[in-house]
């Protein structure tokens, strides 16, 4: 598909160890310009590792990190950002009691006038983050309402459009869409979708397949430090992935012991049933006697 | 790939409905401190009014006694923004003065040069105080606990050592006091009453402070890293930088103070500003202030101190007697801190 372009961002058998633990081993992965990448995996499976580790919170031990094929070290988040590469964390770094247009420049503040008189551009803010919310489609009330005000879903996109609007090229998103109802998870995919109509690269971390599928143009799966592989959408159905991330082994084991509980299950029921015939014999004294002796 | 989706971007949006300026109003954080200080002064008004409350020469007075409080108030409403306390200003008052007056009186400094001494030793006391609670990691309450005590005691200790004594007088005599009393401590008549400077000064810093905090980069930085610092690092903000100077601007703010008292008095006292620490949170908190950080105004604090003010000198108006005013300062602290959380729920919910 996007094989001929060099990848925004990519990963060469990276490893990361904590002291004797290892959290990553061998993997690999790459995100090009317009394509979302999903990484799936259950709890545990490394994934938030793998994010702090191209975010630039923590450093790879082994391995390589190339951005648009230049090999990379990021030494801090801020670091990272200065590549091009925008982490939306779960948290958001959103701070509630502050308006939506303060939160979008906070830290980037646009300003005018010169010298002491060099002030906090307000009105531009105001305009702009309107603007860049109605880009992704949303259309919010007034800028200046506190961004506790906002729902879940509109937070997550605001932070997203805030990342697209300080040049970020390739979008981390950090479970988007686990603390939300389907209605607002579906408007947070919505907004995937956009992002990568407008040319970033989306890796896009979640452990419901459901979210993942539908947007994923590859799906790379990990399952305790180590990757499955990555698999482009048409070779793998939504069941091979589910299966893939919960660790094909052990699925298979879950459905065997699954279909051993459906057995005894049936005995018992068998059993029980056998229990209610006598029961119902009980009133019949020597019926009783009989069964029990038997 | 999907087809890029084209956003129909309306005029207007019809779920907005136009929000009065009234209602506005009601969102801010200092609306509580505007009502409570109309309250108050329709309260002494009635009750003290014959007695010469709501005369030029009442007003003054209440005026200054808020300014004096309201110039520490400013300081601290921006640190208390930005997430933080501190609780040594009342000893910084109290050093300062003293440092300022040893300085011309003893040493026979040019008072300008004492002045100036006394503000860049503001400035490394307030820097002491924020980096050691940057560096610490322990919350400001504590540190500045610990510091309030420290610079009392060794403005007593090393005020005795060299001059035998707790009180220093005698600045009216020290080159350049005339011009220093004109700048901090003159009057203004207006219709019979004498208006302190130093109301003057509290108007143009609460201005100079709303500005900032509204209007520049640094004032988007002080709510952020009050509202979480670790999402405004995240995004860049330097927070150590932000806190360490809010607490050097508050230790410059007290200062100021000082040099008002010890021009006004003509010398300094080493318990001067005993107990200011708690006023300007007092008139901090009334201002509508978040103790927790992130939200609040310095025009709040304008308030809260001016509140302070009138209760404090409308109790002499009214002959309550002024062992009561602690009681009317304490309840006040509990009422504005309930008006506020509601103030603040208000301002979270959807509109």
């Amino acid at each position: 598909m996007n094989n001929n372009q060099t990848p925004l961002i990519e990963v060469q058998n990276i490893s990361k160890y904590f002291g004797n633990v290892i959290a990553l081993e061998d993997i690999s992965l790459k995100v090009s310009a317009g394509e979302v990448m999903c990484l799936l995996g259950d709890n545990g499976a490394g994934k938030s590792t793998l994010i702090k580790v191209l975010s630039g919170v923590h450093q790879h031990d082994t391995g390589h990190m190339l951005v648009e094929g230049k090999e990379v070290h990021f030494t801090s988040p801020r670091d990272a950002l200065e590549h091009g590469i925008a982490t939306v964390y779960q948290d958001l770094a959103m701070i509630p009691l502050m308006s939506v247009s303060r939160n979008f420049f906070l830290g980037s503040e646009p300003t005018t006038g010169w010298g002491p008189f060099r002030r906090f551009d307000v009105e531009l803010a105001d305009r702009v983050t309107r603007q860049e919310l109605s880009k992704m489609g949303i259309e919010i009330r007034d800028t200046a309402q506190a961004v506790g005000t906002l729902s879940g879903g509109e937070r997550q996109s605001v932070a997203i459009a805030r990342a697209i609007y300080f040049g970020a090229k390739v979008l981390i998103l950090d479970e988007p869409t686990s603390a939300l109802g389907v209605k607002e998870a579906s408007v947070v995919l919505r907004y995937i979708a956009q992002a990568r109509a407008r040319g970033i690269g989306v890796i896009f971390i979640t452990h419901n397949v459901h979210h993942a599928y539908p947007i994923g143009d590859y799906f790379t799966i990990l399952n305790r430090g180590r990757s499955y592989g990555t698999f482009a959408k048409a070779d793998v159905t939504r069941e091979e992935v589910v299966a893939m991330m919960a660790g094909g082994e052990e699925l298979q084991e879950l459905s065997h012991e699954l279909e051993e509980f459906a057995r005894s299950d049936k005995a018992l029921a068998g059993k029980l049933a056998e229990m209610g015939h006598e029961l119902e014999n009980a009133t019949q004294p020597a019926a009783t006697i009989q069964a029990r002796t038997e | 790939m999907p087809a890029t989706q084209t956003t129909i971007v309306p005029a207007s949006d019809e779920r907005v409905r136009r929000v009065s300026p009234f209602k506005r109003l009601l969102g801010r954080p200092e609306l509580g401190a505007i009502a409570g200080s109309m309250l108050v002064w329709l309260f002494f008004a009635s009750v003290a009014g014959r007695s010469g409350f709501i005369s030029a020469a009442g007003t003054a007075t209440y005026l200054q006694v808020a300014a004096e409080l309201g110039i520490l108030a400013i300081a601290v409403s921006l640190l208390m923004i930005a997430g933080e306390f501190d609780l040594s200003v009342g000893s910084i008052i109290g050093a300062s003065g003293m440092l300022m007056t040893i300085l011309s009186v003893t040493y026979g400094f040019n008072i300008w040069l004492a002045i100036l001494a006394a503000l860049v030793f503001s400035l490394l006391i307030g820097f002491f105080n924020g980096y050691l609670v940057i560096k610490t990691g322990l919350p400001s309450f504590i540190v500045t606990l610990g510091t309030l005590f420290i610079f009392r005691g060794v403005t007593i200790g090393v005020t005795r050592l060299i001059t035998g004594r707790t009180q220093v007088g005698g600045l009216n005599e020290v080159a350049g006091y005339n011009l220093a009393h004109a700048l901090f401590a003159s009057d203004i008549t207006i219709g019979g009453g004498h208006f302190s400077v130093s109301i003057l000064w509290w108007l143009v810093l609460a201005a100079l402070a709303t500005w900032v905090l509204l209007r520049t980069r640094f004032g988007n930085w002080i709510f952020g890293v009050g509202g979480d610092p670790n999402a405004s690092r995240n995004v860049g903000v330097p927070v150590a930088r932000v806190k360490i100077t809010l607490f050097m601007m508050t230790a410059v703010a007290a200062t100021l103070i000082a040099i008002i008292q010890a021009v006004a008095f003509s010398g300094a006292d080493v318990l001067r500003g005993d107990q200011r620490e708690f006023f300007a949170i007092i008139a901090v908190v009334i201002g509508g202030n978040l103790l927790t950080g992130g939200y609040g105004s310095a025009i709040g604090s304008v308030f809260g101190a001016l509140i302070f003010g009138m209760v404090r000198q409308g109790i002499v108006f009214a002959r309550v007697d002024a062992d009561w005013f602690q009681v009317f300062l304490g309840s006040m602290v509990l009422i504005a801190v309930l008006v506020n959380n509601y103030v603040r729920k208000r301002a979270i919910r959807a509109r």
